[in-house]
């Protein structure tokens, strides 16, 4: 029986799973909150980026149960013996990619070869010769691998293809039956409908985004199953499993950091604006000079505090995997405690203009109390801006890492994020022949995040604030004329 | 006027008092200089007397915040607390912590110049190239043109900067040999080695800031007084630089100057990369190094100089819009 690890990140991530779960339901029994979030899923853009985000935190939440394999307890000893674990922690997404974490060659490998990159010297007919040998793991199964590769991989990647498709497929036609019973359909109906894009929300813009999905997906991972998709990197390891793991890694910080931020922004937004006078003051200074110390100077400083009490107090942590963890969790904290003032400071101003509200002075002249008036009249009409600064904030701090990690100051080097891989293409860009998957696994990962990340913050904007500036183009040259907006000042 | 910028500046001094305090607790409280010490000396046997010598030669050897030892006004006065806010105030940063012992005055006098020649023509060009984007979105609002340049934005602005450097030096230093990889010389030789990276840097920002100043162009272009002007039978390139450009420069200087303390810090990824011996570099090394010395005078000055970007902005304020009045 495995044990069952409970790391700091995983418990936060659980968490705030649950936690989107409960505002789910909220948002189901809120007719308003049901209608600002349907503005949002009716918008194209934010519909294909929100199925995109799912799949990324489905990798995310699978990579973030973790646990200790039970070794054999050695032979003769009693069973009294307390059951011993193994020392590498490992996820439930390891298991689902053990052929990638498995197949570890000895180096470089570019994606989908058989022969390593480098020259090697090998026996060969009696004699030592220097040639690039087979590699243990990638394509293995072929006899002849000159020969045979083009057409194995070409029969691979279709039937992937294939498979891929009519996993799309069933999907589609699952959202179809959907469909078709809530608005009393037949089951053609509904189908001419969904293609005919006349449903009320996007739907079609969506499950072409799972249909491309899966052809994507599908044959990579028919391909995974013998070949290394992505290559390896210098100490052999699969690319496209680090590139998986860096996922997690990425949410962690994104969502754990803007959540950190909350408390702190929320109650001294709320205060300051509500209270005025010397509070306000005091918590204007505090913000000022947070805010006065240059971002990437002040997170390095504290990483580093961070990193020699981690050194100095190497007896607090069981395994490397939880000083890792720790210190992912330490810098999301970090990373929230020096990023509250923005936030804040919108909260204080839109406080200072609620408080003048008249439903706000109704409440003030009926006795309520202030701290009461603060949760039941204020924070509910400023929820709007911490969602859109929340989801705004989820992307930068994505792109964040990766500087951090270059800088030194980001996650522990033993764990996979995109600024750690992207800190070793540096160098692999400049070998020759060039080594550029690692490159181009981070890239396309990377982006595909923060673009539906972005997209969908768009979104949620556009919807949760229609007086915003917007930014995006408008096919309709009147929707310009009539916001007069002055927020800016 | 001279009057809000002594009252700003009073009040940015106290922000610095602020700044010092807190970059105190956190280098010296968290970890104490013996931590720093054993960290510094290296090695596993450390022995108190090392310790002990370490912090003398550099003046950690006195208590931290009071001195229970001295009496009146020494006991708050003869402490390291005390001996290191003066001397920052006094802009003396002292020796590094490292065992070369640099002296950190020197090194940021001679770097700040080298940090200056990238950042300078940096932040004109990259106004320059972002509200020229900005604004052929805008006059092609409602096209093709604006909607796929919109698009563009996105995607530049979901680029990591790492990979612009990454690729831009691939191609342009070790495909296309047109400038080289990394380096610095001085005097005019400079260009060569700074201009791929101020070319990716505009490229790294230019997503975001396009996008954001069209968003400002396009909420100016629907006022009154561009309908009037469009009314009056002006040509729109008229209607654009003469009324919208200087009514849109507000928030675009707001947004621009916010950027400025980074101007003189260097940008320290950037800096890095191409091996440009500025503040920034010099950041990174003292992170690698360890060096706690280095990081809270740079610290400091970064501080101080977002201090004075800000009484600056407000003073451009009244330059761009005569209807602002500082009091």
């Amino acid at each position: 029986m495995p044990k069952i690890v409970f790391l700091w990140s995983d418990v936060v991530v659980m968490l705030l799973v649950a936690a989107l779960l409960v505002y789910g339901w909220r948002i189901h029994r809120s007719p308003n909150l049901r209608a600002s979030w349907l503005k949002v899923f009716r918008d194209p853009p934010a519909m294909c980026s929100a199925v995109i985000l799912l799949v990324f935190l489905g990798v995310a939440v699978v990579d973030s149960v973790h646990f200790r394999r039970a070794l054999q307890n050695a032979a003769g000893a009693g069973a009294q013996q307390a059951q011993a674990y193994g020392t590498r922690t490992e996820s439930l997404l390891d298991v689902i990619l053990a052929t990638q974490v498995d197949g570890r060659e000895t180096t470089y490998s570019a994606p989908l070869a058989t022969r390593a990159f480098t020259k090697d010297s090998r026996e060969v007919n009696g004699r030592t010769e220097r040639i690039f040998p087979r590699l243990e793991h990638g394509g293995a199964h072929l006899k002849d691998d000159a020969a045979e590769w083009a057409g194995d991989v070409a029969a691979r990647a279709l039937l992937g293809l294939a498979a891929g498709l009519l996993v799309g497929l069933a999907i589609v036609s699952a959202v179809a039956a959907v469909v078709a019973r809530v608005n009393g359909w037949t089951w053609r109906q509904a189908w001419h409908q969904l293609l005919h894009n006349h449903t009320d929300l996007p739907l079609r813009a969506g499950l072409t985004t799972v249909l491309a999905l899966c052809a994507v997906f599908g044959p990579v991972f028919a391909l995974a199953t013998q070949y290394h998709v992505f290559g390896t990197d210098r100490t052999g390891n699969d690319v496209l499993y680090q590139a998986f793991k860096s996922i997690r890694t990425a949410f962690v910080i994104g969502s754990l950091s803007t959540v950190a931020t909350l408390p702190l922004a929320v109650a001294l937004g709320i205060l300051a604006g509500y209270f005025k006078g010397w509070i306000d003051e005091v918590i204007q200074y505090l913000y000022t000079t947070l805010s006065s110390v240059p971002n990437v100077l002040l997170i390095a400083a504290c990483v580093l505090m961070m990193q020699v009490f981690i050194d100095t107090h190497p007896d607090l942590f069981e395994t490397g995997a939880e000083r890792a963890d720790v210190r992912l969790f330490l810098l999301c904290v970090i990373l929230g405690l020096t990023g509250w003032a923005t936030l804040c400071r919108l909260l204080r101003a839109e406080t200072m203009k609620l408080r003048e509200l008249d439903y706000v002075q109704a409440a003030t002249a009926f006795g309520v109390s202030s701290w009461r008036i603060m949760l039941r009249h204020i924070f509910p009409n400023v929820v709007h801006l911490i969602i859109i600064t929340t989801v705004l904030d989820f992307s930068a701090l994505i792109l964040y890492e990766a500087v951090l990690s270059y800088v030194g100051v980001g996650v522990d080097p033993s764990m996979n994020s995109f600024g750690g891989m992207i800190n070793l293409a540096r160098n692999e860009m400049s070998r020759d022949p060039v080594v550029w998957w690692s490159f181009a696994a981070a890239f396309s990962f990377m982006v595909a995040l923060v673009l539906a990340a972005n997209l969908f913050a768009d979104g949620v904007r556009d919807a949760f604030d229609p007086r915003a500036r917007s930014f995006r183009p408008r096919r309709n040259p009147l929707g310009r004329l009539a916001r007069v907006d002055r927020s800016s000042r | 006027m001279l009057n809000y910028v002594i009252r700003r500046g009073f009040y940015g001094f106290l922000i610095l008092l602020g700044v010092n305090l807190f970059t105190f607790l956190l280098f010296f409280t968290v970890n104490t200089p013996d931590d720093m010490a054993r960290l510094n000396i290296g090695g596993k046997r450390v022995t108190q007397e090392q310790i002990e010598k370490w912090k003398t030669e550099r003046g950690y050897d006195k208590p931290l915040y009071v001195n229970d030892k001295a009496s009146g006004v020494e006991r708050i006065t003869d402490t390291v607390f005390w001996d290191r806010s003066v001397s920052l105030l006094a802009l003396k940063f002292g020796r590094s912590d490292a065992r070369s012992a640099t002296d950190i005055g020197h090194e940021i006098r001679t770097r700040m110049w080298v940090s200056l020649q990238l950042a300078v023509p940096l932040f004109l060009l990259q106004i320059i190239a972002s509200v020229g984007f900005a604004l052929l979105l805008v006059f092609f609002k409602n096209s093709r043109i604006d909607f796929w340049g919109v698009v563009a934005c996105v995607l530049m602005l979901s680029i990591s900067s790492l990979f612009y450097i990454i690729v831009g030096q691939f191609l342009f230093s070790r495909m296309f040999r047109l400038v080289p990889i990394s380096g610095f010389a001085p005097g005019l030789d400079a260009v060569r080695f700074l201009i791929l990276p101020v070319i990716l840097s505009l490229l790294s920002r230019l997503g975001g800031e396009g996008r954001l100043y069209r968003a400002m162009f396009l909420e100016e272009i629907g006022r009154d007084y561009v309908r009037t002007a469009r009314a009056k039978g002006l040509s729109e390139p008229r209607v654009l630089f003469r009324h919208v450009l200087p009514n849109a420069l507000i928030p675009i200087i707001t947004s621009a100057g916010s950027y400025l303390p980074y101007v003189f810090l260097g940008s320290l990824v950037f800096e890095s990369f191409f091996g440009i011996p500025g503040l920034g570099a010099y950041v990174i090394d003292a992170i690698s190094g360890q060096d706690f010395a280095i990081l809270r005078s740079i610290v400091f000055i970064g501080s101080l100089l977002y201090i004075g970007t800000y009484i600056l902005i407000d003073i451009a304020y009244t330059w761009v819009d005569p209807r602002v009045r500082l009091s």
